[in-house]
Parts: structure tokens; sequence; C-alpha cells
């Protein structure tokens, strides 16, 4: 459409005057802010100068307490204690090197560490406070503090500090705390600005790291005046902020510091579950360090021996640590047999102590044999070649869902670091990340837990408690958070038949009571603690050589699983010793009196112990330094 | 007149492109960035590499983007209108689902090492997309109300988009650049009136619906406008920025502190003190003088858009032209507006100086537009 040349006019012309009208608006608009300007900076600047000026107003942030961790019964584990520190303000110092060196006549610092100050102190903002010094004694705080008016920028102030009272026994549950890295920072969107205070502690590992958000708290706001060289006249006011939340675990600390006694030298983990509701009696890894080290900065040659250390101190090992289950599996493979109807509970199979397969001979660890096992003394004598065969009928896809059922394969959901996913292997899987078709020679491995088959001491424990009530137990490590209980759900049934789990428990039970039981020198003679287990050793290398010969870090792993009492399942107690040799002469003992002592709730009696173990009991236990309860505080913040 | 009329014999062609361009834009645009440069350095405390560096690349770029877009005949660009309009909004379609998450909201686009902001790009897009809408529509039917609704669903659609990020400030500024717009191509000015009253009554509702199982927006929102109303009920909260931010304008005075002498400035305690709050540093340590003067510079720039607009023949360029400026001073209005606590904290950046890439490429290669129509005017 063609438009006529009058139109074109009157179209102009419109534009035109809307222009202007546009034009005429926002040159009204730049008026107003032309006039704001004018108000502010010309007539009210005086009011705005002196508020800016004796800047006198300055905002601080209160670092709110972090919260603190207790025990089930309410000791302290994670506490915060008073710490004196120094730090120096660029903006209101002027001159820091000068104010640095009037310092070093107060307080003891070395050449390298001013250096590393005057450092620090270029690299922020003017304004940010760099800590001096910190851990301060009352004489040399006090000696700052009386000087501090010839100290321009510089200020004393009282902090907390993180203290772990209970030092070793926590260490890979709990974790530790550490000034903030520009690393961690880089990790976080949106940081809180409380992370910018000089070395904020913010949990790096374990509880104190997986419930950060928790413990931290919220910052509190002062106003204070402050003078031209920033030292603080008076507090206008103040927002208190609100301290982290109080984390009650449900860890048993004397249960915890005795697995942790008990485990000694060995690079070791043990894990105590109630069966009852999943609750984390004990959790612990050996050999353990001091997080303490970790909270002041630890020292490069602490550090040198912790990563050196070949038993490996720093790993969790409990719950990061990944083993072949070895035997213990047994009692997965037999579950799986029993479900898939491949035997039945009298079915027995005969063990001429190998069987072949595909020119290859598998052995029994008894080279003569068992001869006919039914599932019941399978399990007690810890017979191989019943579950080579059983397995191959009942294949490898449907054992691992026993597996994974039974907790072993799947990722536990706790706050502690790295909590590992263990694998319960499949056909798919394998394809998937070998390329390669799954073996019957896979199969055969696998029933007896291993090689492909990776399980946690978590795993492990969970699936004797779940092996022990029936039921789909899940750990909990939180018992309650500021004084709220976490609400306990009953576990729902694993959906496996009573007459399955009832032969499992019976091999579990004749395991440790039976006569020819694998386990029977380290079981409970107290009959109400009667106690069902489960030996495994887990072969590190591939030849069969006597363990005794060969060194530390190529003999077989000793794995330990049990529970009691047997008639009302009440806790169950996974453990492994690494390279420690036989489940039932290293693991099996170890195991054994943890879960006494769970169950005795205290130091066991003498009469609870087979008589060939009670002289080695008494022995052992007079050796033990346990924590002695009547000097564990259970209040809130411990003075240094 | 339309190009579909004119005589291209008229066209400036080669280097004469050079000759025709709008200088006293490019000169005024060129102060402008430079404030920002020098106000950048001086924030980041003395330091180039932190913002000023990226800024000047950027600027850099930006310009030469100015240039070969302005050097593109103006009627390529009105054909490319729609398309412009329909990817911006695919790309706010696709923040949607891909976008990344920044200071709680969903704004960007990562697609390799670029990072978009497509709600930037609508502003610009949507304006060219309405000039090439009522450059094809009769000027007869512009106030009928069918062709009306058309404009109105173009602008609600992306609006309706950014403002589930939630991104209230672009929203405002869609809504706004769309209805200048609207407003030079001679749109009734009943339905203008109209959507005032309407405006009104939709406020009284947001504020009446706080609080309710039916609230309109989020609290951090309603947070804001509390805040607005009074800062001071809550200083150490929401209302800081706000009694900061004045606080170092006001201290200012006549000439200021002094560069990089400004204390306020220097405390961190101004967030976003290299974006949105960047105002608050020149106030204070250029003073009045310093303040008043980029206030001209950003007059001077919308200036000699609208007298090319209004010497413009051509319909789509006039409008187009309108339409750029009058963004551009939604940009620095509302920022100065925000920062001076004459309106709520809605997060617009101060155009030109604010550090932040997509915004300063986008406004340059608009002017790009602005340059292209001035160039190829019919004479």
């Amino acid at each position: 459409m063609k438009r006529t040349q009058k139109q074109s006019q009157e179209s102009r012309s419109k534009i035109t005057r809307r222009g202007l009208m546009l034009g005429g608006a926002q040159g009204a608009i730049v008026a107003i802010l032309a006039m704001r300007m004018r108000k502010m900076q010309l007539e009210q600047a005086n009011e705005y100068r002196m508020l800016s000026d004796g800047n006198s107003v300055k905002i601080r942030l209160i670092p709110p307490a972090r919260g603190l961790i207790y025990d089930r019964n309410g000791a302290l584990i994670a506490g915060n204690e008073q710490n004196y520190r120094v730090t120096i303000t660029r903006e209101d110092a002027g001159d820091v090197p000068t104010v640095l060196e009037d310092l070093r006549r107060l307080l003891p610092i070395s050449e390298a560490d001013a250096e590393e100050i005057l450092a620090e102190v270029k690299r922020r903002p003017p304004h940010a406070p760099v800590t001096v010094a910190d851990r301060l004694s009352w004489e040399e705080f006090s000696r700052v503090a009386v000087n501090a008016p010839a100290l321009p920028g510089v200020t004393p102030e009282v902090g907390l500090s993180r203290l772990y009272p209970r030092a070793e026994d926590f260490a890979h549950v709990v974790g530790y705390v550490g000034p903030v890295s520009d690393y961690d920072l880089s990790l976080i969107e949106n940081p809180d600005p409380l992370l910018s205070i000089p070395k904020f502690q913010l949990g790096k590992t374990g509880v104190e790291a997986k419930m950060e958000e928790e413990l931290r708290g919220h910052a509190g706001q002062r106003r204070v005046e402050v003078n031209s060289a920033g030292r603080e006249m008076r507090e206008l006011d103040r927002v208190e902020g609100d301290p982290g939340e109080n984390l009650q675990l449900t860890i048993d600390y004397r249960l915890q510091n005795y697995a942790l006694q008990r485990l000694g030298d060995e690079s070791a983990a043990a894990v105590v579950i109630d069966v009852t509701n999943g609750d984390i009696l004990a959790i612990a890894s050996a050999p353990s360090f001091d997080p303490n080290l970790f909270v002041r900065g630890i020292s490069g040659a602490d550090y040198r021996g912790l990563m050196q250390d070949d038993h490996r101190p720093l790993a969790d090992k409990s719950v990061q640590g990944l083993y072949p289950p070895g035997s213990t599996f047994k009692v997965v493979t037999a579950l799986a047999a029993l479900e898939a109807g491949v035997i039945g509970s009298e079915d027995t199979v005969r063990c001429p102590g190998y069987i072949e397969m595909g020119g290859r001979r598998f052995h029994c660890w008894k080279r003569s044999g068992h001869g006919h096992v039914n599932v019941v003394q399978s399990l007690e004598q810890s017979c191989d070649v019943f579950y080579y065969e059983v397995a191959q009928k009942v294949g490898i896809d449907k054992i691992s869902a026993m597996a994974r059922k039974l907790g072993v394969g799947v990722r536990h959901d706790l706050p502690m670091s790295a909590v590992a996913e263990g694998l319960a292997p499949t056909k798919a899987w394998k394809q998937e990340r070998y390329g390669k078709d799954w073996l019957i020679g896979d199969t055969i491995n696998s029933s007896i837990g291993q090689g492909y088959v990776l399980a946690s001491p978590l795993q492990l424990a969970v699936m004797t408690a779940r092996v022990a009530t029936g039921r789909a137990v899940e750990p909990r490590l939180i018992r309650s958070r500021d004084g709220v209980e976490v609400p306990e759900t009953e576990a729902p049934p694993l959906g496996l038949e009573e007459d399955w789990l009832d032969h499992v428990r019976r091999g579990m039970i004749a395991v440790m009571n039976g006569s020819r039981g694998t386990a029977r020198a380290s079981r409970i003679a107290a009959a109400e603690w009667k106690m069902a287990g489960k030996t495994g050793t887990s072969q590190v290398r591939s030849a069969v050589v006597d363990n005794h010969s060969v060194p530390w870090e190529q003999r077989d792993h000793a794995l330990f699983v049990c529970y009691a009492p047997v008639d009302n399942p009440k806790y169950a107690v996974s453990l492994i010793v690494e390279h420690g040799g036989g489940g039932s002469s290293t693991a099996a003992p170890l195991a054994r009196d943890i879960l006494l002592f769970a169950l005795a709730g205290g130091v066991p009696p003498l009469a609870a112990y087979p008589e060939g173990a009670r002289a080695k009991a008494r022995d052992l236990h007079e050796h033990m330094d346990l924590v002695d309860p009547e000097t564990v505080p259970t209040s809130g913040s411990s003075r240094a | 007149m339309s190009y579909l009329e004119s005589n291209l014999k008229t066209v400036p062609t080669g280097i004469r492109k050079v000759l025709y361009l709008n200088w006293p834009l490019v000169f005024l645009l060129a102060a402008v960035a430079c404030t920002g440069f020098l106000m950048l350095y001086s924030v980041s405390g003395g330091d180039l590499a932190t913002w000023s560096e990226p800024q000047m690349k950027r600027f850099g770029v930006g310009m030469a983007a100015m240039l070969v877009v302005g050097f593109t005949p103006i009627w390529f660009w009105r054909n490319m209108s729609a398309v412009a309009y329909l990817i911006a909004l695919l790309l706010l379609v696709a923040v949607e689902f891909f976008g990344a998450i920044g200071m709680g909201a969903q704004r960007w686009l990562e697609i390799g090492p670029i990072r978009i902001q497509p709600s930037e790009l609508m502003k610009i897009a949507m304006v060219m997309f309405l000039a090439a809408y009522y450059d094809w529509l009769p000027p007869e039917r512009v106030s009928r109300p069918l062709w009306v609704l058309v404009p109105v669903v173009l602008i609600l659609l992306p609006t309706f988009l950014v403002l589930t990020q939630p991104d209230l400030g672009t929203a405002v500024m869609l809504v706004m650049g769309g209805g200048i717009v609207m407003f030079a191509a001679g749109v009734s000015l009943w339905y203008f009136g109209t959507v005032i009253a309407l405006v009104v009554a939709l406020v009284f509702t947001v504020m009446e619906s706080r609080g309710t199982d039916w609230q309109l927006l989020h609290d951090y929102q309603y947070k804001r406008i509390d805040t607005f109303l009074d800062p001071a009920a809550d200083p150490l909260g929401a209302g800081y920025n706000i009694m900061q931010a004045q606080i170092a304008l006001g201290s200012g005075g006549w000439s200021g502190r002094g560069f990089m002498q400004g204390t306020q400035s220097h405390l961190n305690f101004l967030p976003e003190k290299h974006t949105d709050f960047i105002f608050t540093t020149l106030a204070e340590e250029f003073g009045f003088v310093g303040a008043f003067s980029l206030l001209m510079l950003y007059t001077g720039i919308i200036a000699f858009c609208l007298y090319s607009a209004l010497v413009n023949k051509d319909r789509y360029s006039s409008l187009l032209t309108i339409g750029i400026a009058g963004t551009f001073f939604l940009f620095f209005a509302i920022n100065m507006a925000m920062v001076m606590g004459l309106m709520p904290v809605v997060g617009v950046p101060l155009p030109l100086v604010s550090y932040g890439g997509t915004a300063m490429m986008i406004l340059l290669a608009a002017f790009g537009l602005v340059q292209s129509a001035h160039i190829h005017r019919p004479r």
C-alpha cells in the first residue's frame, strides 16, 4: 500500500509532536534529579559530611558462637574456647610497618610472621582487620590492651575458637574446622559476610563440614562510634546474632572411646549400630589424629607425619574405606539363593574342596573339603564351594540386588565426608565399565565377597542390622538439633521371608556357638547376650601364601560382622582390620569386645567371656586408659 | 516517507559514511565510558586489572560493534527487527530452562565461554520490532484497539518471562521502553491514561495481597518497598545500602573529597559498589560538580539522539532512535533515582559506567543502530 504525501506529512508531524513531548518529560525528570543532587550535595552536605566524617559510625559484625556438638548422653564433643587475639587494620594504622614494629616489642612475633602479616595487610582491603597474633596468654593480651592508645589500628579482641575436648576419639566423624581459605570462598556462591572475618573458622571435614550451615549461626551487628585512629569510642546499638544450632549425635562417647582404644595400633575401623532405630553408637577409624592440631594450624612436620604414615590416620576407613567383604558377604549370597528358590533349607551341596570351572580350579579355604553341607552349616564352617555352586544358579544380578537391599553398594545418607557408595556389581555394570562380558568366574568370586564386590564397614554394619531385624534399618548420626529430637522412623520390613532370615541367623549363631563355628573362640559366654556373627578374610593378593611370611601391606584384610543378643537383637557391629590376617583370629575378638562393651554399658564383666579368654580380657582392660565419665564436660564453652 | 520511495543515491557510501557519523554522540559516549573507567579504578582501590581493564576492553569491542552496526544500512536492520525479537524471546525462554543462578535470580545463559543476559538484548530487540511494526502499520490505524493490542502482547510476553526470573528492574524497563515507542508512534493518549490508572490500582492490589496466600511478589521485594518508604526503619538490614549510599552521595558536597579519597566508598559496606551503586562513589569523590556533569553528559546523549530522530524523515529510523534513547534514559534515570532515594532499589546499572559486559556491549550496539539511522537518513 502506497502512502499518500499527506498521510506521510501527518505522521511526521505527529512523531515530532510526540518526540518533543517525550523530550520535555525527560527534561523534567533530569531537572528533578538535578534538584535532588543539589539538595543532598549542597544544602544537606554538612549533615551528610558529619555522618560520613566522624565516620565515626562503623558497622562491626559479631561472629555468632558456633553450635556445640554433644554425644547421645550430653557429653561435649566439640566446644568453643576463649581466644585472645590482636588484629590490625591498615586504614586506621596508617604506617603499618612501624606499628607492627612497636607491637613486636610487646608480643613474640617472629621476623617471618611479621613479613607474612605485612603481605596479608597489603593484599586485603584497607578496612579489613588482619590477625597479628592469636591464642595469646592473658598477660600478653593485657600488655597490648594497656598500650593500645600508642598503637593506632591495633585491636585486642576476645573471640571463640573451636576445641575438641575428646581430641582423637571423634576426629573422623566430627571432623574439624579451620580458617576460611580463598579456595573455600571460591566454592561458595554469595558467601556469608562472616566468612570475610579474618581466620573465621569453617567446617572442613566430617559433621563440621556437612552441617556447616546449621552450626555456623547468623552474624549479629554492632554500630560503633570510632575515632580517627579507628578505636572504638562507644557502642551505639547492637543486634545480637543467632548462635549456631547445637547438635547431638547418636554416638556414645564411652563406646567410641573404647572402640578406638580396642582397635589399638591396627589400621582398622569399627561401626556399632543400634539395630532397633539405626542410631550409630560408635564409628571408629584407627589410627586417629588430634583435630585440634588443624584448628590451630598444623605444623609442616606434623602434617607430613600424618600423610606419610602407612596406616593412613587421616582417612576415615569406616565410611570411606572400601574393602572386598570376603566371607561376610556369604550372608547376602545365602539370602539371594533362598529367595530365588535355588536351594531349600535342608538341601545340601557336596564340597570336595574345590570346583572346576572352565579349566580353572576354585578352591575352598579348606583344601580337604567340607563334605555335604546345608545352608546353616555352610555359614558355620564358611564353606566356599557351597556358594560357588549356588551362586551359579542364582546369577550375579540377583545377588547384587540382595546386596543393595541389605545396604551394600548403596550410599547411606550421613553427614560425614566422602561416604562411599561401594559396589554390588551387575552384568550391565561390567559391560559399561570395562566393555567386557560378565564371566561365570566373576560370579564365583563375587559369591564369597571377592572380585568386584566392595563394601565399607558402615555398609556391613547396616547389612548385619538388617539381617538381624528383617527391617530396612537406615543408619543415622544426628539425634537432636537444638534440643529438638530428630524423629525416629520405624524401618519398613525388607520383604524377606522370616524362614530364610531364620536360616541365615542360625548359621551366624552357629559361627559363634556351633562346635565347628569359625569364630567359636570369640563367643560371648553370658547366655542373655548370646551373639551371632560371620567371619571374613579378604585377599589382598591372588596367590595363597601363609600370612606371616609376607610383608604387612600384602596380608589379607580381617573382617567380622556380628549382632547380639540373638533372641532380641539390640546391637550390630562390623569391624575390619586392614592386613590383619584372618577374620576369626584378628577381627572377631575385637568386635566381640566392642559388642560386649555396648551390651554391658561399660567395661564388661569377666563372666561374659569364655573361660579361655578371661585372663587376657582382664589384662587388656587393666592396661586401657578409658575415659572417666566424671571428667567429661557436659556444659557449653570450656575455658582454656 | 519510507525508503521504499526515497532516493538511494543520496545515501553516503564508502568512506563518506565516516563523515556522516553522528560524531558528537560518539564523543559523549566515550566521555561517559571514561568516567566509568575512572570510577572502577577508584572502587577497586587503585587496581587497574580488577574492573577497569576488562571494562576498557569491552568498551573497545563495543565501539567497534557500534561502527559495524552503524555502517550497515538501516533498511537491513529494519528487515532484521522481527528476527532480533524472536531470537531474544527464544533466549529468554532458554534462560528459564538452562539459565545460571546469580544473586538469587536466573538471568544468565552460558554458551561456551560467553555469558549473556538475554533480558538486556530484549530491551533493544523489542524497540526494534515495535518501530518496524509502526513503520509497517498505516498511521490511521495506530490507535485502533486491535492494532494496539498487538504491541501490548509483544511487550508483555518478554516482560512476563523476565518477571519469573525474577528481575523487577528489567521488567519495568521493558514495559516503559515499549510504552515510549508506542507513545512516539502516536497511540492515543487515552490508552496511556487508562494504563496509568490501572497501574495505580495494581500497586494498591499488590500491597494489599501481602501476607495473604495469594501474595503477588517475593518477600524480598516487599522488603525493598518497605525499606524505600522508610530506610531508617531497618538501618542495619535492607535499609543499610540506601542509608550508606545517601551518606556517600551527600557528603560529596560541592566538589567532592577528591579522586580515590571517598571514605564511604572505600569501606566495603556498600555492596555492588562497582555495579549498581557506582554513582555514589562518583558523587562522593567529585561532588555535585562531578555528579551534575555526568547527568549533563547523559542528557546530551539523549538530546543528540532526539534531534537526530526529529530531523530524520524515515519513520522507522525516528521511532527506533527515540526508543533507544528512551531506554537509555530509563537506565540512568532509574539508577540515579534509586541511589538518591527517590525510588526503591530495583537493580538497574548506571549505563556505560557500571561494571558489566552484556549491558555495555548491547548499549553500544544499540547506539550503532542510532548511527545507522543517522548515516542513512533520506536527504
